[in-house]
Formats: C-alpha cells, structure tokens, sequence
C-alpha cells in the first residue's frame, strides 16, 4: 500500500512516500524544504517531485498520512488543506497524526522531550518515553517546559537548547514521513475510515471584540 | 480545449468560502460556506478566524458543488483558485486545496486575481462582455475602477479608494448606529425609510481641486467621520438619532459619489458597457442611480444578481473558463497566495 504523508507543522515542509505491507513500513521517497514562509508555494511541487522520484501517479495511491501540529497556524494550514483535498478528488482516506509524535518515535528509545518552534518566544512540547508520548502537547515558554527527559529533538531543542539543560540532537529537527506513517500504520492496514484533518492550534485566535464607540469628538 | 470548457472556481480570499461549477458562460454550481456570523460580534473579518471556517468548509463545500453541478473531479477541464487580492492566511487555505485537487485530479491550475473575477462573474447571468468596458467593484475590501479591454490578458486599474473601501464604511456607519454587521443590508433596507436630502454629508474627492490626483479614486474616510459626528452632536444634545435619516443620507452620499465616478470613466473612455460587481452592487440605490445616470449618456450597466455580486466560486470559475477559452497558459504548483496582487496581473502564468 501506498502512503503519500505530508507535514507543515514546522518550517519544514515535507512530502514523503511509504510502502506500508503487513509486515513493515519501506520509505520510497521524501522531499523536503526548509523555510517557514513558504510551505505554500513549496508542499506541491515537492509532492510532485516525489511521485515522479517514485515512478507512481497520485491514483497509485491508498492512503494520506497528514501531520496536525501542532504547529503555526498558517503553514499548518497548507498540509492539512492539501491533504484533505488530495484524498477527497482520489477518494481515499486521510489520517491525522500529532507532528510531535513523528519526531517522539523517531526518537527511539529512552526519556525525550520534542519542542518544535511556536513564535512568539515559545514552543510546542510534548514528552516521549520511548517513542510513545507520555504527556501534551502543550504551548508554553521555554523556561516553562517541565517533565522528565534526558535529550531534546526538534528545533525548539536547537533554539532554546541551553534553558532545557539536555543534549540537543541536532539530526532530528522535523517529523520525518515515515514516522508519521508509522503512526497510522495500523489505520491504514485495517482501511479505517477517513478521519476529518482537525489541526492541534493549542491557542485561541487573538481576536479582541470591540468595547463600544470610540468618540470622534474631543 | 473545448469551447465551453468545464472549469471549477474555488475562492477563499475573505470570509466566503466558495466552489463554483461553470460550463463557458453556464453555471452549474456555486456552493457556499460563510464564517460571517463567527466575525459579527468583533465588528469585521477577523482573518485568523476565516482562515479556520475555510478550512473545515473547504472539503464539504466542494462536495456539494460537484453533487450540485452532477460532475466528478475527472471531468472537470481545469481549476481557477483566487489567489489574490486578499487575506493572505485565507487565501492560502483555498490555493493550498486548489493544488491538491489539481494534483491529484492531473488538472491543469489557474492562480486568478479576485477582482477580474468579480468582473467575468457578469458573463454567468449576461453572456459574454461586450470590451472595452469599465469595471466598478465595491464591497467590503475593494472599491476600484478598471478599463477592461480584454479581461483574459489585462486590465487597466483607473482609480482605487485611498481609505476605506465603500463597504467597510457601509459596516461602520452601521456601527455607529447601533445596526450590526455587516452594515450593507441593514443600511439599504433603513435607508428605505428615510429621507436622503435630509443631511448633506460630503462627497469625497469630488471637489474641482481633487480632478487632477484623484479624478477616479474614491475617499470614504472623511464621509465616516462626518456621520459620527454629527451623530454624537445630537446625542450630546440630547436628542434622538433618526436613524432612518442618517442611513439614507450616508447611502445617498456613497452612490452619488459611486456613479458619478463610474459615468465619467465610461464617458472619458468612450465606453458604452458599465459593470459593477462586489458586495455593495447589491445595494438598491446604487443600481438605481447607476441605472438613470447612465441612460443619460446611452451607457447600458450590467448588475449581476446579488448572489453573485458577493464572493464566490462561481466568479473564480466564470474567470477561469474564459482564461481556458482564450487559451492562456496554466499556474504552476508553486502558485504562491499573494495578498496585494496587482490588478494588471488577471492570472499567474508559467
Ligand atoms: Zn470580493
């Protein structure tokens, strides 16, 4: 079966695809591109290029794997767009996975923390022991970030490395395809139904309701 | 490419989340989802609250259009997405989507401008436009007068509001008043009651001084705050607003204003054809005055009905049906959202 995933939680945007059979998961492609402006001009053709790496059309397809942050709102939005309206016009299922636990299972083993960048001086946390999450994902300071953890993947852990006091693994800064696939591997073998995109915002919108007529009068 | 070719129309660029379905100059579908409830407690389009409602209605909103329209995404000839003017986190959502289907549907994608769209949109109830002609659009972020000599290569962008667009002042007048949001509908029908002479508020950029600079641009700021004003002079004075009153005279400042504008430009280029398009076209005084003002000079105007002067699918569609009949090259997939596109640019090509 073959997964097209997708994830624009971080300012990577990735597009990859897996072959998932009953015994395994077999990356065939990925492409990625690194700039948080550009998620939308780039997840397409980067979704191109990567059937064209594989030789398949986008009706080779089975499934979309689609991370849902959490992540800045607006390139999140991309991923979560374009998946939903890939699997609508091929009439196959999507399913959402938590962008942080792509980077918390590819982690591996041992007690992790995954902070991705939330603007605004704060990051997207969640903690993982031994690839399964075991608390958030929450938004919160750097300062403010609690838990047991012994390392720190994600780029939140390269921008705030030193308020966490834990190794920063560099090599792992965005949710990889095959990790987010993995994810859902279990979905995608039993053909569950397709599941709305539903993206993780973790914040209201800031949206401030007037407090009544302001006078032109002085 | 067929001569009717069968093109699909997404538009996110504000608060409307549309689909549209046109085959040439047919309409076959225009679905909607709007978030404008969602924004009436904050008095305007909140942009990050629009961006959500597109993109939980963006997927629905396309199943009813092909539903209503009884065609599938393989058949569709190609797909036109609004990819500016606009918000630009609302319009990302829309360009995003329009990529996955044309992706994975292997169709052929048109970035179009917002406001040539609200142009074509006229072809869907009129048949196809007689060029040149001039374009009036009005609504709640746009308040412009184009020369359209050939609406699938070009437009020619005469003037433009310097402030506020004529349905943003539509929206805070009704504020004021107390009327709610959006203030177009509720202003009209109030307006209805009341006594346009009553108060003689400004004209903005009409003055002899202002022909040279802003012949063709538009100013609404100024009318806002004289309605405001003189509003709070008779609430200070103790007297009861006449509501009625004040919406007919703001109205009837607008749309003086709106045609006179738009008359001079038919009547400076000799164009014999006027369209207004946009939210505020639906306004009744202003298809009126347009109407008598322009049978004055032998100018024929073209309204289309209210459903379709608001944002749509259905416009984006009726623009790209006319890109592919004229044969004008497709976006690429790094089409990007742009929130200030120009107007000269009506598509994005190569
Ligand atoms: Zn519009």
């Amino acid at each position: 079966m073959l997964v097209l995933a997708l994830d624009t939680a971080t300012p990577a945007s990735t597009a990859a695809l897996v072959e998932v059979t009953a015994g395994g998961l077999t990356g065939i492609s990925e492409r990625r591109t690194v700039d948080p402006r550009a998620h939308g001009e780039k997840l397409a053709p980067e979704i191109a290029a990567a059937l064209a790496d594989a030789g398949v059309r986008p009706a080779d397809l089975t499934a979309i794997v689609a991370g849902v942050g959490p992540g800045p709102y607006t390139g999140l939005r991309v991923g979560l767009a374009t998946a939903a309206s890939m699997g609508q016009a091929l009439g196959i299922p999507t399913y959402g996975v938590c962008s942080l636990d792509g980077l918390g299972r590819a982690a591996g083993p041992g007690r992790v923390l995954v902070a991705t960048d939330a603007r605004r001086r704060e990051v997207y946390f969640a903690t993982y022991v031994d690839g399964v999450r075991s608390a958030g994902p929450e938004v919160a300071k750097p300062a403010e970030v609690t838990g047991q953890f012994d390392r720190v993947v994600g780029e939140g852990g390269l921008k705030y490395g030193d308020l966490f006091g834990v190794p920063v693994e560099e090599h792992l800064l965005y949710p990889p395809g095959a990790a987010l696939v993995a994810l859902a591997a279990e979905r995608i073998r039993e053909a569950a139904p397709s599941e709305p995109l539903t993206p993780l915002y973790l914040r209201r919108p800031d949206a401030v309701e007037p407090a009544g007529r302001k006078t032109v009068l002085t | 490419m067929p001569d009717e070719p069968l093109v699909l129309g997404i538009e996110t660029s504000c608060d409307e989340t549309g689909v549209g379905i046109v085959r040439g100059h047919t309409l076959l579908a225009d679905a909607l989802a709007s978030s404008v409830e969602q924004h009436a407690r904050f008095g305007g389009v909140v942009p990050e609250v629009a961006s959500r409602a597109h993109l939980e209605a963006i997927v629905p909103t396309m199943q009813r259009a092909l539903d209503e329209a009884g065609v599938t995404l393989a058949d569709i000839d190609a797909i036109a997405v609004t990819s500016g003017p606009g918000l630009a986190g609302a319009l990302l959502v829309g360009v995003a989507a329009a990529k996955g289907y044309a992706l994975a549907a292997e169709k052929p994608l048109y970035g179009v401008n917002h406001l040539a769209a609200h142009v074509a949109v006229d072809t869907l109830e009129h048949g196809p436009l007689p060029e040149p002609a001039i374009a009036m659009l009005v609504s709640g972020g746009h308040s412009s007068l184009l020369l359209v000599d050939d609406l699938a290569h070009g437009v020619t962008p005469l003037g433009a509001t310097i402030d506020d667009a004529a349905g943003e002042a539509f929206d805070k007048v009704a504020r004021l008043l107390g009327l709610g949001f959006p203030g177009g509908p509720i202003i009209d029908r109030r307006a209805r009651e009341g006594d346009p002479a009553s108060i003689a508020f400004p004209r903005g950029l009409t003055a002899p001084k202002d022909q040279a600079a802003h012949r063709f641009d538009f100013s609404f700021s100024g009318l806002k705050t004289a309605v405001a004003r003189w509003v709070e002079a008779r609430e200070r004075d103790g007297e009861p607003v006449p509501v009625a009153d004040v919406s007919a005279s703001f109205q009837e400042a607008v749309c003086d204003v709106l045609t006179a504008k738009a008359i001079d430009a038919c009547r400076t280029n000799g164009v014999e054809t006027l369209v207004i398009g946009g939210g505020v076209a639906a306004n009744s005084r202003l298809r009126i005055l347009a109407e008598q003002r322009a049978a004055k000079h032998g100018i024929r105007v073209r309204v289309p009905r209210p459903a379709l002067c608001t944002d749509n699918g259905a416009m984006v569609a009726a623009l790209g049906a006319r890109l592919v009949a004229a044969g004008v090259a497709p976006s690429r997939l790094d089409l990007p959202a742009d929130s200030a596109m120009s107007l000269t640019t009506v598509s994005v090509t190569g």
